[in-house]
């Protein structure tokens, strides 16, 4: 009866990420509450979360536990300054009935990987504190270097009264002499801050947590020209009376996200992470996730990670579509004629594939940018593949003709062509990324990690190349539409 | 300190002493024997109160929390709160105007009506619990108040925030309803354009909460979302004998 049992629960975890028609959250086991912002440190990526300890990822795709803390406490933050990375943690508060005496404490360490000769945390300091009664708890500590006076400061406090900020000093870690704390923002939690293009967002949780499947966390954000406020929403609300503009809330069998941390790429790439109270495909447990950031009319907001289909794919560029370069094959009929039928109105079979593939070459077929028709050298079916590794957030993809095997690949000389058969090689896997506004970027697994990656680009308005990703042009940007 | 003087040299000996148990001027004290809603709540002044720039009505009569044991917040949807509402804890729940000190009895609880005003937008219930010495989490509060407007006023709008859910009657009719786990957020909800009567109009609420802060927000809105700020209220001029019912409604 037992083995019967085991063998439906097995059933049931197979099927079950099938249904889902979203991207899953991250490979491995991602388990973690309040995650600390993303790092990467000897050359792995890092975070910490609620009650010591993290995940850790050598290509953040795949997590698991590992990164160490010592302090124990409650909802940690990490911030790189110098060579150096200053971790922030609470200890006490955070109390359901009561309870919300905290401190946040401050600690160094040069490297965060334990297996590191650097590795070791250093000079604890306590930078704030709630006693118990006062209108805040000081837990859930978030760091902003303002890239602009290059001040650091330290946002705290949950829904036991106000949000608060007080500023550090970025060479000891701690409080700035005399720093009084300024109220920023009530009825939220998990706070971050971060800066783009002259104003300071300050980000926050709403709604419950920890009540698995029914937790109503969702992560909203409000912006101010000063770092210390007022911060206002698009409704010209201020966080302090309970403002907030939605950045991210439950999808799909994702439930409760909350403690946002920026995860800045470079290049224009965005992402940021934050945990789910409940991922309904892990057994309602908590997880860590990382999804594109994307930018609003000046707002941030969630993307979505790409999780494959069969697509057209388009070029931001000139607005046509990557296809094999072979001949156009026509449709059966032609001009129809103006004005209403005078005859019965049938539908017009799409082109299939098994009409145009016999005249394709064998070899491999050269790439271009052609007009969108929908035709079947124009149609892409892109999968994630299994055990290929992957890039925060996603794992690798591959690209294929709808229907057959013939793969877009990249070659020695910095062109893309397609080869008849994939093959798994890493010239055939695929990293997409959704940049900030909307648009993806399409790279090869060889270029991920470089320091200048070429990616998928078009040259001119109707040829695909490898080129130098320039964040500011339209080049190496595409659209993902259905056919 | 200043809340004391103006007491004690208005010659109100006893509401003195009372109030020296009550409002200390001592900010807020962890130990029972000495907490306050001072600084969060004065109480209210005889004279009429204009509602805040904002037009945030900050003055209230407060029921000392009823216990109404809740583990979680999610659990409010329409139909739980209206059900906790409409269950009747003391007499003349929808239509007594009560005078400060006024005591009802909810079950094995003695319950007593404060007049105060909140010195923020907000009224932080969590604070008048905290500081009376009565339950803070898993509590139900009752509010009215009572406002004078100059003038009939159409198309006005009430707008609300609470953590955690709640209901509010402007004369005796429901207005608004805030449902399932929330935090206070100004003009959360906001009703359906109503009219505020000429003289007097009677504001009821009633909120609650699981575990957490528990606080509200409430102001009246006109046709362009600006606040109405030509109204005052006015707690001494209701008395005990005031209530909803003798207010005409033209929803």
């Amino acid at each position: 009866m037992k083995s019967r049992i085991l063998a439906a629960v097995i059933f049931l975890a197979t099927i079950i990420p099938s249904l889902s028609a979203q991207a899953p959250a991250l490979n491995g086991e991602p388990y973690i509450h309040d995650p600390s912002t993303i790092m990467f440190s000897d050359g792995k990526y890092f975070t910490f979360g609620t009650g010591g300890g993290g995940l850790m990822s050598e290509d953040g795709w795949t997590w698991r536990s590992g990164a160490v803390r010592p302090g124990g406490g409650v909802a940690p933050d990490v911030i790189k300054i110098g060579d150096r990375y200053l971790v922030a943690y609470a200890v006490g508060g955070g109390g359901m009935s009561g309870g919300h005496a905290s401190e946040v404490k401050t600690m160094w360490t040069k490297a965060l990987d334990p297996k590191s000769p650097e590795f070791g945390f250093y000079d604890e300091n306590v930078v704030a504190s709630s006693d118990g009664v006062e209108d805040c708890d000081a837990i859930d500590p978030a760091f902003l270097l303002d890239p602009v006076t290059g001040r650091l400061w330290l946002s705290y406090g949950t829904y036991f009264g106000y949000i608060r900020m007080v500023e550090l000093d970025p060479r000891t870690g701690k409080r700035v002499a005399g720093n009084q704390p300024v109220d920023v923002a009530t009825a939220m939690e998990a706070t971050a801050m971060m800066y783009r293009d002259g104003w300071y967002y300050l980000l926050g949780t709403h709604g419950t947590c920890c009540d698995g499947a029914n937790s109503t966390y969702n992560i909203r954000v409000g912006r101010s020209r000063n770092v210390t406020g007022p911060y206002v929403d698009n409704m010209g609300i201020e966080l302090l009376r309970g403002g907030g503009k939605l950045v991210v809330a439950a999808s799909g069998r994702f439930v409760g996200p909350g403690h946002f941390g920026l995860l800045d790429l470079g290049d224009g790439v965005q992402k940021f992470s934050c945990h789910y109270e409940a991922d309904l495909d892990r057994g309602g447990r908590s997880v860590l996730d990382i999804r594109p950031l994307l930018w609003k009319d000046g707002w941030p907001v969630a993307g979505d990670n790409f999780y494959g289909g069969t697509f057209q794919i388009q070029s931001e560029r000139g607005g046509l579509a990557l296809e094999l370069a072979v001949d156009f094959v026509r449709m059966p009929g032609g001009m129809r004629g103006f004005g209403p039928p005078k005859g019965p109105v049938t539908p017009v079979p799409a082109q299939e594939l098994s009409e145009v593939q016999a005249n394709w070459p064998s070899g491999n077929i050269d790439l271009r940018i052609g007009d969108f028709m929908s035709r079947p050298h124009q149609k892409w079916t892109i999968t994630p593949v299994a055990n290929a590794g992957g890039y925060p957030g996603s794992p690798y993809f591959k690209i294929v003709i709808e229907g057959i095997d013939r793969a877009l690949a990249a070659t020695a000389d910095n062109d893309v062509v397609t080869v008849p058969a994939f093959t798994g090689d890493p010239e055939q896997l695929w990293r997409i990324d959704q940049l900030i506004d909307g648009t993806y970027r399409i790279m090869p697994k060889s270029m991920s990690g470089k320091q200048d990656p070429l990616v998928l680009t078009a040259v001119g308005r109707s040829t695909p190349a490898l080129a130098r990703f320039d964040p500011g042009s339209d080049k190496g940007r595409w659209n993902f539409r259905k056919p | 300190m200043n809340t004391i003087r103006r007491i004690v040299t208005q010659g109100m000996c006893v509401l003195a002493i009372v109030a020296i148990q009550i409002y200390p001027a001592a900010a807020v004290n962890t130990s029972e024997a000495h907490r306050s809603v001072a600084p969060y709540f004065v109480p209210a002044g005889a004279a009429p109160k204009a509602p805040d720039t904002d037009g945030f009505i900050q003055r209230w009569l407060l029921l000392e929390p009823i216990n109404k044991p809740n583990r979680t917040n999610t659990m409010f949807t329409g139909t739980y709160v209206r059900n906790a509402f409409n269950t009747e804890y003391f007499p003349g729940q929808f239509s007594v105007v009560p005078n400060d000190g006024d005591k009802v009895t909810v079950g094995n609880q003695e319950l007593m009506w404060h007049a105060l005003d909140s010195t923020g937008f907000n009224v932080k219930l969590f604070r008048f619990a905290y500081g009376l010495n009565k339950p803070t989490y898993g509590v139900i509060f009752w509010a009215v108040t009572v406002i004078d407007c100059p003038r009939e006023m159409k198309n006005v709008r009430l707008a609300a925030g609470s953590n955690s859910a709640s209901i509010w009657w402007v004369n005796g009719k429901e207005a608004v309803d805030l449902f399932d786990d929330r935090r206070m957020v100004m003009d959360d909800v906001v009703s359906k354009r109503l009219t505020l009567n000429k003289g007097r109009n009677i504001i009821r609420g009633a909120v609650i909460n699981g575990p957490g802060l528990s606080d509200f927000c409430v102001r009246f809105i006109d046709e362009n979302g600006d606040p109405v700020r030509d109204i005052t209220v006015n707690l001494g001029s209701s008395g005990s004998n005031g209530d909803d019912s003798a207010v005409q409604s033209d929803f």
